[in-house]
């Protein structure tokens, strides 16, 4: 049957054809829609695992134990799994293992724009590379087939434009294929240095093999041009965008597999054309391959190593115009993205903010307290590092810190590596201040459960992890919860925790306003008589509240009443 | 021949739908079709743009600068904002509703005024109308997409109104039905 489906939908699409049965993964765009979709065939076993480390050696087990199995992760997220990766490719599988990685190039919604294609070559694992819907559903049934024949896991990677675009697929029906029966194999499972030192040459011996497929498989096409003055090697969307651009101006080696590349496959394209190009985004894998191999062949000469490419970037560097275009007006004012009315980060950021403290941040819906007016956020790095940092930062200054510096994390985060950082602080005793930003749910991802939410993946009841006791266990004596709406409590326990001499855990408790059963209070109201326009509720840049003909003004489809603005009002205008 | 369609707004205000309902409507003609989205942290009150292209046959999932034939808009100012995408003597379906962004409400920049007149002295076809008001009539305001929907398949002819229907009705669950379809007629007659 034909559809019409995003990328990462056809992506579990063909996970659930090819048999897969078990899917663990750690959400991140442009990643998190694979797992979710895989969620909704009740065939496949799937859940949310606390990170990407964990999903993908919970995925390791499946293969291990016979199933085909998936793991899925952004990627920032394969930086974390990094460790089981590079040795899961020396102990192979059973079944069949997918890794998918999903890359953001123009930091859509990523921290950096890491090219992960160097760690298939580092891992020396097999990595495939849809460039459209259909690609991405036929290669999850390939990697499958790739990954067993080969004795491999095998990385499919995404991109936000592959991702997050939707193209025509045909599906097919679900074939499961017979489970494989675990063996105990000691020699191939057991990564001592005894039996690692013999696994490593057959790691080498399968990227040869898989070289031999490279240059054969028909995921690895040429398609024929009118002019041979140009050749063109490329993958991915820059496929999409180079034929968007020439059609069949121009011969195209368009790459599925894009580790380990083919040889003689690249070599004879490069004599059949005058002058060799690479069109990738990000770094020069593919140009720098055909530069060992000899080849002249021009890349980043032409393209940039940044962001991502269009139709547009690939057509100007052959040196074509602009299109004409209605012309841009003026200077308008930006759209940033912003905390929700209602957002329970709002009262905590602002108590922060009017305290003048260091805040150490993480990443998650509250990175947004870095933006104006709030601007209540000093660092933010990766997932949890807000935790291990704060440690280092009060360490490092014999307590200088201490009074004036917290560091945030948000309840999925905390759980995916900042319970870690934790450990550190309540072992090698820094005096600490740890804010947990509770909000019962994983946010900036679009609503994924957590270890602490008590419900799974399908939303059904789970285990819950109870923030308080954990804490207390690692030894913290200082456990207090507050609720972010209520400003003066926010407020008196954040002074109180800064000011004792002993590391403590502030738990800002309140659930996203955008949850289904969180019940909303009535839109405020502004008495524009009480108004006195002393912009004291404008100070937490809440998106409902506005100055209109010189008054505060509450945009009613917006306000959700959680009260935060009426405790700023001196005059009590807002009600 | 490919037609490039540009669906734009704020984060959360609906344009998921409005694009999954264009894309259902183009491939169940037996066009070739990509929309490409955003999701992840722009989609929190930000300025956000969905792509729609379809033809006999689409390679890039996006649109660049010059190339959109249709603007569709959600608000005044993302309208404007995403202009230089339209092609010369394109046509820009607009929402009259005004989203205060963040540097507005604090007080850093100012609203724009006149943007609708702006846009037409651009040369660009304008279609302007309150699709939120439409929605509202209809049953709830969260039928704007559709409304605006409406609008723009009064201007894309190749698409009959039945046609139009049978995919609405794919792509909106059944008890919302009722709603979407009056949007869909309130915006499409006026």
């Amino acid at each position: 049957m034909k559809e019409i489906m995003l990328g990462n939908k056809a992506f579990a699409r063909g996970l659930y054809e090819a048999g897969c049965e078990l899917v663990s993964s750690y959400p991140g765009t442009p990643s998190t829609e694979v797992t979710e979709e895989a969620a909704k065939y009740d065939d496949i076993y799937c859940e949310w695992a606390p990170n990407e480390k964990v999903a993908m050696e919970t995925a390791f087990g499946a293969c291990l134990a016979g199933r085909r199995s998936f793991c899925g992760m952004k990627h920032v997220g394969l930086n974390v799994a990094a460790d089981p990766l590079f040795t899961i490719s020396y102990t192979g599988v059973n079944a069949g293992m997918i890794i998918c990685v999903a890359d953001d190039p123009g930091m859509h919604s990523s921290q950096n724009e890491q090219d992960s294609r160097h760690y298939a070559i580092a891992a020396k694992v097999p990595m495939l590379e849809p460039a459209d819907s259909k690609e991405a559903l036929e290669f999850a049934k390939l990697a499958y087939e790739l990954s067993e024949k080969y004795d491999t896991p095998v990385i499919i990677k995404m991109c936000t434009r592959i991702a997050h675009s939707q193209s025509i697929v045909e599906t097919s029906q679900r074939v499961v294929p017979e489970h494989k029966p675990y063996v105990k194999n000691q020699a191939k499972y057991i990564m001592t240095p005894a039996n690692a030192i013999n696994r490593h040459p057959l790691v080498e011996k399968r990227t040869l093999a898989l070289t031999e497929f490279a240059e054969t498989t028909p995921i690895n096409f040429i398609e024929e041009g009118q002019s041979n003055e140009i050749g063109i090697i490329t993958s991915s969307t820059s496929y999409q965008y180079t034929k968007e651009v020439f059609g069949d101006k121009y011969p195209v080696l368009k790459l599925g597999m894009i580790n380990p590349l083919p040889v003689n496959k690249i070599k004879d394209f490069a004599k059949k054309v005058k002058k060799l190009i690479v069109i990738e985004e990000l770094d020069p894998i593919i140009e720098n391959h055909c530069k060992v191999l000899g080849l002249s062949v021009e890349g980043k000469s032409l393209f940039p190593l940044l962001g991502e490419f269009s139709q547009s970037l690939v057509a100007k560097a052959f040196g074509e115009k602009d299109k004409e275009a209605c012309p841009a007006i003026g200077e308008l004012p930006v759209r940033p993205p912003v905390m929700c009315a209602g957002c329970p980060h709002r009262g905590l950021f602002y108590t922060l903010s009017k305290n003048k403290l260091t805040v150490l941040g993480d990443i998650g819906c509250y990175t947004l307290g870095a933006a104006p007016p709030l601007s209540a956020s000093d660092m933010t790095l990766c997932m949890g590092a807000s935790v291990s940092s704060i440690h280092g930062f009060n360490k490092a200054t014999n307590g200088e810190n201490e009074k004036n510096t917290v560091c945030v994390i948000g309840d999925s985060t905390f759980m995916h590596s900042g319970m870690t950082g934790l450990a550190n602080i309540a072992y090698n005793q820094s005096n600490s201040t740890v804010i947990i930003l509770d909000n019962s749910i994983t946010g900036m991802t679009g609503h994924q459960q957590n270890p602490t939410t008590g419900y799974n993946i399908k939303g059904d009841p789970a285990g819950k992890i109870n923030l308080e006791a954990l804490c207390k266990a690692m030894g913290f004596e200082r456990v207090v919860v507050t609720d972010p709406y209520d400003l003066k409590q926010t407020e008196d326990v954040i002074k109180e925790e800064l000011a004792a001499d002993a590391p403590s855990v502030i738990i800002s408790r309140r659930p996203c306003a955008l949850l289904k059963y969180v019940k909303h209070k009535p839109s405020l109201e502004v008495n524009r008589d009480k108004c006195k326009s002393c912009h004291a509720c404008m100070k937490i840049g809440c998106p409902a509240i506005s100055f209109k003909e010189g008054k505060a003004h509450v945009d009613n489809t917006l306000c959700v009443g959680c009260g935060v603005c009426k405790q700023l009002c001196k005059f009590d205008a807002l009600v | 021949m490919t037609t490039n369609v540009m669906i734009v707004g704020v984060g959360g205000q609906g344009s998921l739908l409005a694009s999954k309902l264009l894309g259902h409507v183009v491939m169940s003609k037996g066009y070739d079709v990509k929309v490409s989205e955003v999701h992840g942290m722009s989609q929190r009150g930000g300025s956000v743009v969905t792509y729609v292209r379809f033809g006999n046959k689409v390679y890039s999932p996006i649109i660049d600068k010059g190339e959109a034939d249709f603007i569709i808009s959600f608000e005044e100012l993302e309208a404007a904002r995403y202009l230089p995408y339209l092609k010369k003597g394109g046509s820009v379906v607009v929402n009259t509703q005004q989203i205060d962004p963040m540097p507005v409400i604090t007080g850093k920049a100012v609203y724009p005024e006149g943007l609708l007149e702006k846009i037409e002295q651009s040369g660009a076809k304008l279609h302007a109308f309150d699709a939120l008001a439409l929605a509202n009539k209809a049953g709830s305001s969260k039928a704007t997409n559709i409304a605006l929907m409406g609008k723009f398949s009064k201007l894309f002819e190749d698409i009959s109104e039945e046609e139009w229907l049978s995919s609405l009705k794919a792509c909106v669950p059944a008890k919302f039905l009722e709603l979407n379809e009056k949007a869909f007629y309130l915006g499409r007659n006026s």
